[in-house]
């Protein structure tokens, strides 16, 4: 297989005493939805953290697109081609959708002080650009008739999109969404599953998830992994996943130890 | 009112320029006076509101950067005999390295802790001042004998020359700073504000940020301490206390955090007030208070709070044209 676009190298990530993630490794290959899944409390959110570069892990190390970004700061990553969204969404809650969305494409202008206070023809063009790709991906998530509101008057489904929206304007080649659909109805789910479908069709974006939901993990993944107790305990295509017996016992413990407490 | 406000505004700007032109032909020396500190309290309300109203970092010692500004002016103008409108980028200067040297290290604190810190730092500049380091600050008796800022041959001797001085700079200030707003600084700025999780995933580099608005909020604080120093002639630390520091903190809260026109209110009531009830002075501090706190219960935003939403028009004014047409 190619050269994964991110690639995690015996990842390990200690908290004190606590071993949040050990020996970890992960691949993201190019053009492919990925998934991370696994119970809770088992490291997905940290092994993300550690990739978007607001932990430094204990050990290890992060490659992404064949260069190593372990020791880089977030922003720096942002601008390589990583965004995410947040478990628990964090929008910028007193400001526009569009301010929101338009957030996404700070790393992709370079206008400083004095262009900004002289407003140079540079910086009113690069304006003019940010402004035009922010307006476009507030009009891809279909959020166009927001863009005045405070991003905390919309419903939360909409929230959802907004910060999926603002990683986009990020103009990412990797996009992280950490539990993308918690929260959201049936019903919502599946529109945003479409989506993401669409969005690995029309451009070249790769995504990783970490999800809950078993139908959008098997509906949507064409590679999943499975960690548990910080380790990766299976990887494979969503249906070999399914029916692997170590992935059934981390979610639902193991057979016999059911029958003990039952009798 | 605001709402009324906010209609007539295109008209305001106009009116309110015509009427800066012709109020110092029009009153005494004492009123005059009055809005030169009017001025200075607005510009260094606006030189805080950078830090706390834009990004959101509680500075409690921004009389600190103002000493720095208005020491710096005293000292190079008494002993070296530098023109005091040289010294106005010189002071902007010393007073900007003063906070990026002290921030630098404590910017990655949080809230009141930041805040703690601040207090520290305006507190240590003070005693500092009072103790004479190096023969050059003149202990609690302070500096005297600043000069006139002049120019060739233009000279501000006068109560009307410092009135317009003041108010050019705080002019070309809320210029600078409407743009700023409106630029990807601005933004960067107020996501920072938001949540500083979030700015960062969205690639904004947080520290050098929160640093850029210390340095720049530090250095429009010591060009108020540089026109500070030449009106009275001269600088003692009584000057420039933690109650100073209050003063500023109130302005920007007042008028509504991140909000210029606030801020022009918040040091309107700051500095105008105090000089109307001065029969009434032994109770400053409990009316103070007092209106603090009903501010504080009915109006949390400030009196004229910033308005979102208007990205799409470049200018406040613009915005307000286009509303009315």
């Amino acid at each position: 297989m190619a050269e994964p676009i991110l690639a995690t190298e015996s990842l390990t990530m200690r908290f004190g005493g606590l071993s949040a993630v050990a020996e970890f490794d992960l691949q993201v290959h190019s053009g492919q939805i990925s998934s991370l899944i696994g119970p809770n409390g088992a490291g997905k959110t940290t092994v993300f953290n550690v990739v978007t570069g607001i932990y430094r892990p204990t050990a290890g190390r992060v490659v992404f697109q064949g260069g190593e970004i372990t020791r880089c700061k977030p922003h720096q990553i942002v601008k390589l081609g990583i965004a995410r969204t947040f478990q628990n969404i964090r929008l910028f809650s007193n400001l526009t959708c569009l301010e929101n969305v338009l957030a996404g494409q700070h790393s992709r202008g370079g206008s400083g002080l004095l262009g900004a206070v002289l407003r140079t023809p540079a910086q009113r063009s690069e304006e003019k650009r940010l402004l035009e790709t922010a307006e476009r991906r507030l009009r891809q998530i279909g959020l166009w008739e927001y863009r005045s509101e405070l991003a905390k008057n919309i419903p939360y489904g909409s929230q959802r999109m907004l910060e999926i929206g603002r990683a986009l304007a990020c103009e990412p080649r990797l996009l992280i969404l950490d539990e993308p659909s918690s929260g959201l109805n049936t019903k919502e789910s599946e529109e945003l599953m479409g989506f993401i479908r669409a969005l690995i069709e029309e451009e070249a974006i790769t995504v990783l998830l970490i999800e809950h939901d078993m139908n959008v993990v098997m509906g949507i993944s064409d590679w999943v992994t499975v960690m548990d107790g910080g380790r990766k305990i299976a990887e494979g295509a969503p249906v070999d996943v399914y029916s692997n017996p170590l992935v059934i016992e981390a979610y639902l413990g193991r057979e016999d130890e059911a029958e003990e407490e039952s009798s | 009112m605001i709402k009324y406000l906010r209609k007539v505004q295109p008209f305001l700007i106009p009116v309110v320029i015509a009427i800066f032109l012709v109020y110092p032909f029009l009153v005494g020396n004492y009123l005059i006076d009055a809005a030169f500190f009017f001025g200075i309290y607005a510009l260094l309300g606006l030189s805080l509101n950078i830090v706390l109203g834009e990004v959101g970092l509680f500075d409690l010692g921004h009389a600190g950067f103002f000493a720095i500004g208005a020491y710096t002016t005293a000292i190079l103008n008494t002993q070296l005999g530098l023109p005091v409108l040289l010294l106005l980028p010189i002071s902007a200067c010393s007073a900007a390295l003063f906070a990026f040297l002290v921030t630098s290290p404590i910017i990655h604190l949080k809230g009141d802790y930041l805040c703690i810190v601040t207090i520290g730092v305006g507190e240590i500049v003070r005693l500092a001042l009072i103790n004479n380091p190096f023969d050059l600050t003149g202990g609690p008796n302070g500096i005297f004998g600043i000069d006139f800022p002049s120019l060739g041959p233009l000279r501000i001797d006068s109560s009307t020359g410092y009135y317009f001085l003041i108010w050019i700079v705080v002019g070309l200030s809320i210029i600078a700073l409407v743009r700023l707003q409106n630029s990807r600084i601005g933004r960067a700025w107020n996501c920072i504000r938001e949540d500083e999780i979030a700015a960062k995933a969205a690639g904004i580099d947080v520290r050098a940020y929160k640093l850029l608005a210390f340095v720049l909020g530090a250095a429009l604080a010591g060009v108020a301490g540089n026109i500070y120093a030449s009106k009275l002639m001269g600088v003692s630390p009584e000057s420039f206390t933690f109650w100073e520091s209050c003063l500023m903190f109130c302005i920007v809260l007042i008028g509504g955090m991140g909000s210029i026109p606030g801020v022009l209110i918040g040091a309107a009531a700051i500095s105008l007030i105090p000089e109307i009830f001065r029969p009434f002075a032994l109770f400053r501090l409990l009316v103070f208070g007092a209106v603090m706190i009903v501010m504080m219960m009915f109006r949390p935003g400030g009196i004229w709070p910033r308005r979102r939403g208007g990205v799409e028009f470049r200018s406040m004014l613009q915005r307000m044209i286009r509303r009315n047409g």
